[in-house]
């Protein structure tokens, strides 16, 4: 008994032994676990934590509201609007089959709509909105509202959209906003930055020209999300800074009114302020309407843009070219009197044609005009005369006048489409053709025809800087404040005189000529032309003495006429559309203290007397009856300043 | 004349009150609690389904082991084998009819609770041999002919939680069989020898392994090989106790549980939200109470004068420090991830009555500890 007991005693003592043993184990593992967590907890905390912040925290962006666009007088020309959109949250919805079906009873829905959501619900995780219309009607939008409470998962949201407000007069200089593309976002290192899905960006015209100032910067959205991506609360919201807005010289009134005018034909209108350059009016026909881009142009309406012969995409005043024609004759006149080839008192006789270098080069008047002096040939646009002239003054010459007026290169900064033109001379023939000059090419260059090529806001541009004396100005749409071009005394006396305080840049003044008298008389010829019986758009000069202006027109050919042609006597509208002859004008208005110059180009219009004056006419009377408003509009704002 | 009361074992209810060690009581009560408000926390502030059942589960388990504790050991002693056998009939039987649940079959449907036997397999064992060792000497512990029957009653087990697959639990069950053998004596030099063994056989293991608990022993060597895979529970887990800091985040303010980025943070992961929110200095506190209880309980063995109590004791001990210890290594990186709960805080119902019914035996230990071996 005793020996058991003693046994059980020695095993005790065993146990009891190991379990020190044990026991300092369990100490040293316990003392482990806390230097462990002294060591994660502690030392590394700042570590753990920072990451612990990255899980929990995420940043979304806002898209910045875009700067808007206005014309000259304050008019939204292309704004923010609210637009009704329609969102839907995939998680919430119970049936989205049964959701598809109420929508197409309530909203313009339909079953192409439907597969492309359900393409890109694919991608979407199920808490993220997903977009089902981005512009709903306010009869949509509120039935939408109403039957809210049974449709479950959908979103009636109220979002800004670009809207276009001037009845697509200004598409091709505006231009359009559109979702950043993939290629967008790789030329541009701003949209790169941005990055904000939805954000829209400029396409063309000025929309993409000043989309870096215009877009803005996007706000900030820090919410804190769970493991799945989900947002759980906002911790903090930075609003976005608006994008700048910009106002233009444009006038809407104008823009919508010339663009009316020639809306059935394919042309050009430019108006210009010769003091200032300010461009009042640049409408390009036929037109397209930007707000279809906003939200996704849809296919058909694309290809019939693509499809149209008169190309509404094109902005035709700056990169459509065409030869000048007679519009360029001010131009050879003056470079023929200033450099001293002939006298304004020479006579040339015109018999309908005049025979030069073994080849016949024909006036468009058959029978010819008879003795003309150069006003008259100015006036009646005589051909003859001015091959005359241009063989004794020569391709060189004429060219460097032609430049010199604006002609064969661009007239404003920063729109890429704008093409520069052609103005030929016998060192780019040699360098682009790789021919000598042929002096038969000077006689046509004489007329604008041959290698010339302008586009309407150039020959707007020639004419402006003839009208305001011959003085070189800077043509701008954006009607950035302190960048006016005072030029003239009248000018400055007018404007800047009345508050002396103004800080504004002292005009540098080039002078274009070299003797005011040959201006002068250029111009006076043009009256002529306007003006006096026999002159080339008498028949649709203004009476009214205020009205009064002074131009030039020019039809330019599309194509050579053959002798055969010449004989049958084909009249334009007999010819099919492509061969008809361009029609012109360019001019300025009033005669008398005159403010602005104009061209009008009308494609395959026929002649520059029936097609292109009759609509210098009215936009000119239109702008002169807004020339008291502009002006007191500028005064106003300087009163203001 | 006390004494001789106390050998017939028959107390008095007040005795047996007056015999409960209150420290120990007390510390697994706060342990509960702290538990409730760390399930309360983990669903986010919202008293829901997991902490409603873990405290009608603590409160229910917590008066078992008060029913426990009045019992003597000699009943435990007694019914040890059959208890044994009961559960492995229950290890059994989950294999046959067991509930499947995310890939492992671990449950068995009793109609009123979802039990999982493997957890009750933890104490069962210990009993089982703390009863077989009790009765022999020292020098027969290493007889071969000893040997045979723990071997077997660990080793069976073991293979069948193992084959649920349920590697953490068969890992544990054995660990808490090898701490009572090797308390009785069994000499260190065979632990050396089947342990080499063992080592040898790590290839034939490892080819063995399923591949999420091979990805998982890659994912301890090296957590950033798979970080959204495999690696997510562990980093997850780290940034949690780590961005705790010393004071923590404050009560339901734990970023990394709130927005669901912990896993499994009613159960095995418990322990990570709470070191998120109660920093290093709540860590240490609930580490602390932990070592009380342990500390007791080696107390209570060391204090009892049969060597039943005294093994079942130090063996029960021993095995509750093994599952503090491999839950906190494991969330902490030090252990690969196995499914190892924290005993009382974790959520599960077949754990806790597991841990309850242990307690309530080492507490009737306490109670009867003047008893000696009849």
């Amino acid at each position: 008994m005793l020996n058991f007991s003693e046994n059980i005693q020695s095993k005790s003592k065993l146990i009891s032994r190991r379990m020190f043993i044990l026991s300092s184990i369990k100490i040293a593992v316990f003392v482990t676990i806390i230097s462990r967590l002294f060591y994660l907890q502690i030392s590394e905390n700042i570590k753990w934590r920072s990451l612990s912040d990255r899980n929990r925290l995420r940043e979304w962006k806002t898209i910045p509201q875009r700067g808007t666009i206005e014309d000259y007088f304050g008019n939204k020309i292309a704004k923010n609007t609210q637009v009704f959109q329609l969102h839907m949250i995939p998680e919430d919805v119970p049936n989205i089959e049964e959701l598809f079906f109420r929508l197409t009873r309530i909203i313009d829905f339909n079953e192409k709509k439907k597969r492309n959501l359900l393409k890109r619900l694919k991608k979407r995780k199920p808490w993220e909105p997903i977009i089902i219309s981005d512009n709903l009607s306010w009869e949509e939008f509120s039935r939408l509202n109403l039957l809210l409470h049974e449709i479950p998962g959908i979103k009636p949201v109220v979002a800004l959209a670009r809207q276009y407000m001037d009845e697509s007069s200004s598409s091709h200089i505006i231009g359009y906003v559109s979702n950043a593309s993939v290629k967008d976002l790789e030329n541009s290192k701003l949209l790169r930055e941005i990055n904000v899905p939805g954000l829209k960006t400029g396409k063309n015209g000025l929309e993409k020209n000043l989309n870096e100032s215009m877009i803005g910067q996007p706000g900030l959205q820090r919410f804190e999300v769970n493991a799945f991506g989900k947002r759980i609360k906002e911790l903090k919201l930075i609003q976005g800074i608006p994008g700048k807005d910009f106002k233009t010289t444009l006038d809407q009134e104008v823009q919508k009114f010339s663009s009316k005018l020639i809306k059935d034909s394919s042309g050009s209108i430019c108006v210009m302020d010769i003091y200032t350059g300010d461009i009042v009016t640049m409408v390009s026909s036929p037109t397209f309407d930007s707000n279809k881009f906003v939200h996704g142009i849809s296919l058909k309406d694309w290809e019939s843009l693509l499809k149209n012969e008169k190309k509404p995409l094109l902005n035709k005043s700056l990169s459509g070219l065409y030869p000048p024609g007679s519009t360029i004759k001010p131009i050879v006149a003056l470079s023929a009197l200033e450099n001293e080839i002939v006298s304004s008192k020479f006579v040339v006789k015109c018999k309908g044609s005049i025979e030069l270098y073994g080849q016949t080069y024909h006036c468009w008047k058959d029978k010819g005009h008879g003795y003309m002096s150069l006003r008259s040939a100015i006036k009646q646009s005589c051909d003859v005369y001015f091959y005359e002239i241009s063989r004794r003054l020569g391709i060189d010459r004429m060219s460097i006048t032609a430049k010199k007026f604006g002609l064969g290169k661009k007239v404003l900064e920063n729109f890429i489409e704008e093409k520069s033109g052609i103005v030929p001379n016998t060192k780019w023939k040699l360098q682009n053709i790789g021919k000598g000059w042929v002096l038969g090419e000077t006689l046509i260059s004489g007329i604008g025809q041959g290698y010339f090529q302008s586009t309407p806001l150039q020959l707007c541009l020639m004419m402006a800087q003839l009208a305001n004396g011959g003085y070189e100005i800077k043509p701008r749409i954006i009607d950035d404040k302190y960048a006016l071009q005072p030029i003239t005394q009248a000018w400055r006396e007018e404007f800047y005189n009345k508050k002396n305080n103004l800080d504004l840049p002292n005009p540098v003044i080039k002078k274009l000529y070299k003797n005011e008298e040959n201006i002068k008389f250029v111009l006076d010829a043009l009256y002529g032309a306007t003006n006096e019986p026999m002159g080339t758009s008498y028949r649709s000069r203004l009476t009214k003495k205020n009205y009064t202006f002074a131009g030039k027109t020019g039809t330019s050919q599309v194509k050579t006429i053959t002798p055969e042609q010449r004989k049958l006597k084909l009249k334009n509208k007999d010819m099919v559309y492509e061969d008809r002859d361009h029609a012109l004008f360019v001019g300025f208005a009033p005669y008398k203290n005159p403010r602005y110059a104009i061209s009008v180009v009308i494609e395959h219009g026929g002649t520059g007397s029936s097609a292109a004056a009759p609509v210098a006419k009215k936009v000119i009377k239109k702008i002169l009856d807004r020339h008291e408003l502009r002006k007191k509009y500028q005064l106003d704002l300087f009163q203001g300043v | 004349m006390i004494r001789q009361k106390f050998y017939r074992g028959n107390l008095t209810f007040k005795d047996k009150i007056i015999g409960i060690d209150y420290l120990l009581l007390f510390s697994v009560l706060l342990l509960g609690i702290i538990s409730i408000f760390a399930m309360y926390s983990s669903e986010q502030g919202k008293f829901g389904y997991y902490t409603a059942s873990h405290l009608y589960r603590f409160c229910a388990f917590f008066l078992v082991f008060i029913a426990i504790s009045f019992f003597n050991p000699q009943f435990w002693h007694k019914s040890s084998y059959l208890f044994y056998i009961v559960v492995l009939g229950l290890l059994l039987a989950v294999d046959q009819f067991g509930i499947a649940a995310s890939g492992s079959k671990r449950w068995i449907n009793l109609f009123f609770i979802n039990l999982q036997p493997s957890e009750l397999m933890k104490v069962a064992l210990i009993i089982f041999l703390s009863r077989y060792y009790s009765k022999i000497s020292i020098e027969q512990v290493t007889s071969l002919k000893k040997l045979m029957i723990p071997f077997f009653a660990l080793l069976i087990p073991v293979f069948l939680i193992a084959s649920q697959p349920d590697l953490g639990t068969a890992l544990l069950v054995a660990i808490s069989g090898l701490f009572v053998i090797w308390l009785t004596g069994f000499k260190i030099k065979y632990f050396l020898y089947s342990f080499l063994f063992f080592i040898s056989l790590m290839p034939v293991a490892i080819s063995l392994l399923k591949p999420y608990q091979k990805a998982r022993i890659l994912t301890f060597i090296n957590p950033e090989r798979d970080p959204l895979g495999a690696g997510y529970q562990i980093i997850q887990s780290k940034i949690a106790v780590g961005s705790g800091g010393i004071f923590g985040k404050g009560f339901l303010q734990g970023s990394q549980s709130y927005l669901d980025y912990l896993p499994e943070k009613h159960t095995d992961f418990i322990f990570t939200l709470f070191s998120e929110e109660f920093g290093f200095v709540g860590c240490v506190f609930l580490l602390f109470i932990y070592a009380l209880i342990i500390y007791r309980i080696i107390l209570i063995g060391s204090n009892s004068r049969n060597n039943f109590s005294k093994l079942y004791c130090y063996g029960f001990a021993a095995a509750f420090f093994s599952y503090v210890a491999v839950n906190m290594s494991m969330v902490l990186g030090l252990l690969p991830i196995v499914g190892a709960p924290l005993p009382i805080m974790s959520y599960g119902g077949s754990s806790m009555l597991s841990i309850m019914i242990g307690l309530g035996i080492t507490m009737s230990c306490k109670i009867y500890q003047q008893d000696g071996v009849e």
